[in-house]
């Protein structure tokens, strides 16, 4: 009996009729595309993006060298050399992080004591040469100075859950 | 005029091509030449309004029967020295064969001309339908002939399939009825309902 | 503005007495010729907005967009395909056979257009009137099969070659079923010629042959979308064991003619589907006379669009199931070709000739 029926329902394209039933409905339904540049996803504030370097707010440089970030780094992507300013305070001569090592862990954002290097939620960069993935000091504070405003936007959106 | 040009060259690319298949080296371009033979000829009853002649033979020689030929001609692996061996030991014997068979189709043709005075062909009217007069002679009074043909060759196929199917043991051959009447209500899955962290690996913490 | 308009009508008037002092063999020649490139230039056009319109369905069938960046709503898609396709080098295998390689992609896309002389687009409207026209256009999507076989065996590429037997074999098998399914259409109309298929179904939707030829309507869609080795039936191209099948040796233009070559055959399995058994240009609602005078009455007339609309709904139902079904395996396919559509045909041929003889109206009265 099974069989005849079987055979009746495969003759009748039931089965078929029903997943081209599935799509047409689907073919109708809201589309969960996001058309990228226009519309984005929304972002984590504890997003972990490109780097940037903090200042004080009377423009003084937070990072203090104490090379915290370059001992837990488990990619070995930051390097750092400090020396003795004129006052007196230790300060980096050389802060790089190599953006091709890195792989965004954001443990360097989490041990430093002052929290100069941190993640932005910046996703949208790119190199053109090779060597631009060498993140300077220059470059990390030009951009920590850009998005300042995201930056403390961001860790202030974060305190509570800290 | 016309009809003459394309006669003369659908012609030479007949009998040129008939040579291509018994010359080419490689029994692919043989078969290829073979095809373009079949479509030129089919040109040439189709100048002949035979155009229902003309289709069926692309239809069925170039559409099926050439590409069975070309299918195991590819992929069988031919090796045309050991064909060409005792070529020269046959060759008098083939061309005797082909006198013989020239000799027949001159006689043939020769005697025709001279036994029967063919008038100028009278073009059909453009509502004559070739496939109607087929049909009409076909399935009256040559429908013995015709159906005893089509029997024959379905013998031959019954007795190719014949000779050629053996069961072989300890084959795992699927059955696709069986696999299509599968359904997940009827024995393919058994869904069991259990009390959570009362499974088999130790106590629930 | 007068002047340019005497000018106008002076150089139509001269073109009009050259045509008629033509001969008649050059007339016909012309006529043919443009009426050839009047039926070209639009199916490319519809080949070329057929696979946007194939990559948008699917993609919202598949709950996202599809292409919609290359001008409004994607719109100029095709023509940076095309741009991209053009601009490729057309790289030629080691070893693989120069002639036979270059001449199947054109022996595909040939057949594929050429097929078109017999469609009827209205009433009367068509290239070749010819009184075989089923039969011509059988044999030459039979002779389609060659483009693929041939670049196969051409490309010297094992994936190629299997792709190319795999096709054959297919086509070869669909096109009996598809045969029969055709040779219930012209019992039922009493003729080859596709115009008068058309005429024998006049008198709105219930006429036509779809209702009393259901199953070989079915069989010959499904039978139709083998034959182009479209999904489900894409053995042929089958990317997940052999890579594309028989064109994966061919970049550029060469494979832009296969693409062209199986999109024109798509367009071409609709046309037919709709011009068999839907009445092609006939309207759906002929005879409903309670339309008249309503402003709806302009639907009950006969007209291309119809055709048209007809025709878009087969080429839907392509991508529809490309949408939804799953690639069959391969002795499926062959075991549906041969063990259900053939015998099925069979079947409704003899039911068929029965209501035939019967005169069992309204179809065959």
């Amino acid at each position: 009996m099974n069989a005849v029926r079987s055979w009746i329902r495969s003759l009748l394209l039931v089965e078929l009729f029903q997943g081209l039933g599935l799509t047409g409905k689907l073919f109708f339904a809201r589309k969960v595309t996001i058309r990228y540049p226009e519309e984005k996803t929304p972002k984590s504030p504890r997003y972990r993006g490109l780097h940037a370097q903090r200042r004080y707010a009377n423009g003084e440089e937070r990072c203090i060298a104490c090379k915290l970030c370059e001992a837990v780094c488990p990619a070995l992507a930051i390097t750092i050399d400090s020396e003795q300013r004129e006052d007196g305070t230790r300060r980096t001569t050389r802060y790089d992080i190599d953006l091709f090592k890195c792989i965004y862990c954001g443990f360097c954002e989490e041990a430093c004591p002052v929290d100069a290097i941190v993640e932005t939620g910046i996703t949208e960069f790119h190199f053109e040469k090779r060597g631009e993935q060498i993140m300077t000091k220059e470059k990390l504070l030009a951009i920590g100075d850009r998005y300042e405003a995201q930056i403390a936007a961001e860790r202030a959106a974060d305190a509570p859950y800290r | 005029m016309v009809q003459t040009v394309v006669f003369i060259v659908l012609a030479a690319i007949l009998v040129g091509s008939a040579l291509g298949v018994i010359s080419a080296r490689n029994p692919v371009h043989s078969a290829l030449f073979l095809v373009l033979a079949f479509v030129t000829s089919a040109g040439l009853w189709i100048l002949l309004e035979a155009e229902f002649l003309a289709l069926v033979l692309v239809l069925v020689y170039v559409g099926a029967v050439m590409v069975l030929f070309l299918f195991v001609v590819m992929m069988l692996d031919i090796d045309t020295d050991t064909l060409r061996q005792g070529f020269v030991r046959y060759a008098p014997l083939g061309v005797v064969v082909a006198a013989v068979v020239v000799v027949e189709i001159g006689y043939v043709v020769w005697t025709r001309k001279l036994g029967v005075t063919l008038g100028t062909p009278v073009p059909h009217a453009a509502n004559y339908s070739n496939t109607r007069a087929l049909g009409d002679v076909i399935y009256t009074t040559y429908a013995y002939p015709f159906e005893l043909a089509a029997v024959i060759l379905l013998v031959g196929i019954v007795a190719a399939i014949a000779l050629t199917l053996r069961r072989r043991p300890g084959t795992r051959s699927q059955n696709p009825a069986k696999q299509v009447r599968v359904s997940a209500k009827r024995g393919r899955i058994r869904l069991v309902k259990m009390p959570s962290g009362h499974g088999r690996g130790g106590e629930a913490p | 503005m007068s002047e340019l308009l005497t000018q106008l009508h002076a150089f139509w008037s001269a073109l009009t007495t050259y045509w008629v002092s033509l001969p008649f063999g050059w007339q016909l020649t012309l006529k043919s010729l443009a009426g050839i490139v009047a039926i070209m230039l639009p199916l490319i056009l519809t080949v070329a907005y057929l696979t946007l319109a194939e990559r948008r369905i699917i993609g919202f069938m598949q709950v996202r967009m599809g292409p919609n960046r290359v001008g409004p709503w994607g719109l100029l898609q095709p023509f940076a395909d095309v741009l991209k396709l053009v601009f490729k080098e057309v790289i030629l295998p080691t070893n693989a056979n120069r002639f036979l390689f270059i001449i199947a992609p054109v022996i595909s896309i040939s057949t594929a257009f050429a097929a078109w002389a017999v469609v009827p687009f209205s009433n009367g409207v068509l290239l070749s009137n010819a009184n075989a026209g089923l039969l011509y256009i059988l044999a030459l999507t039979s002779f389609g099969v060659y483009g693929i076989i041939l670049s196969g065996w051409a490309s010297n590429s094992k994936y190629a070659f299997l792709g190319a037997m795999r096709s054959a074999a297919q086509m070869v098998s669909y096109e009996i079923a598809m045969g029969f399914a055709l040779v219930g259409v012209l019992m039922a109309s009493q003729s080859l010629n596709l115009n008068d298929i058309v005429l024998a179904q006049n008198g709105g939707f219930s006429h036509w042959f779809w209702l009393p030829l259901l199953p070989l309507f079915v069989i010959y869609f499904v039978s139709g979308v083998a034959e182009t080795n479209r999904a489900p039936f894409d053995v042929a191209e089958g990317e997940s064991e052999i890579v594309a099948g028989f064109h994966v040796e061919y970049s550029g233009t060469a494979f832009a003619a296969f693409f062209l070559a199986e999109y024109a055959n798509m367009i071409l399995i609709s046309a037919l589907a709709a011009t068999l058994f839907w009445g092609g240009w006939l309207s759906p609602v002929q005879g409903w006379h309670f339309l008249e005078g309503t402003s709806l009455a302009f639907l009950m007339h006969t007209s291309f669009i119809w055709f048209a609309v007809k025709t878009c709904v087969f080429l839907y139902a392509f991508l529809w199931f490309r949408a939804t079904f799953p690639r069959y395996r391969y002795d499926q396919i062959m075991r549906l070709g041969w063990k259900v559509f053939i015998p099925i045909t069979i079947l409704w041929l003899v039911l068929e000739g029965a209501a035939i003889v019967l005169k069992i109206p309204p179809w065959f009265a």
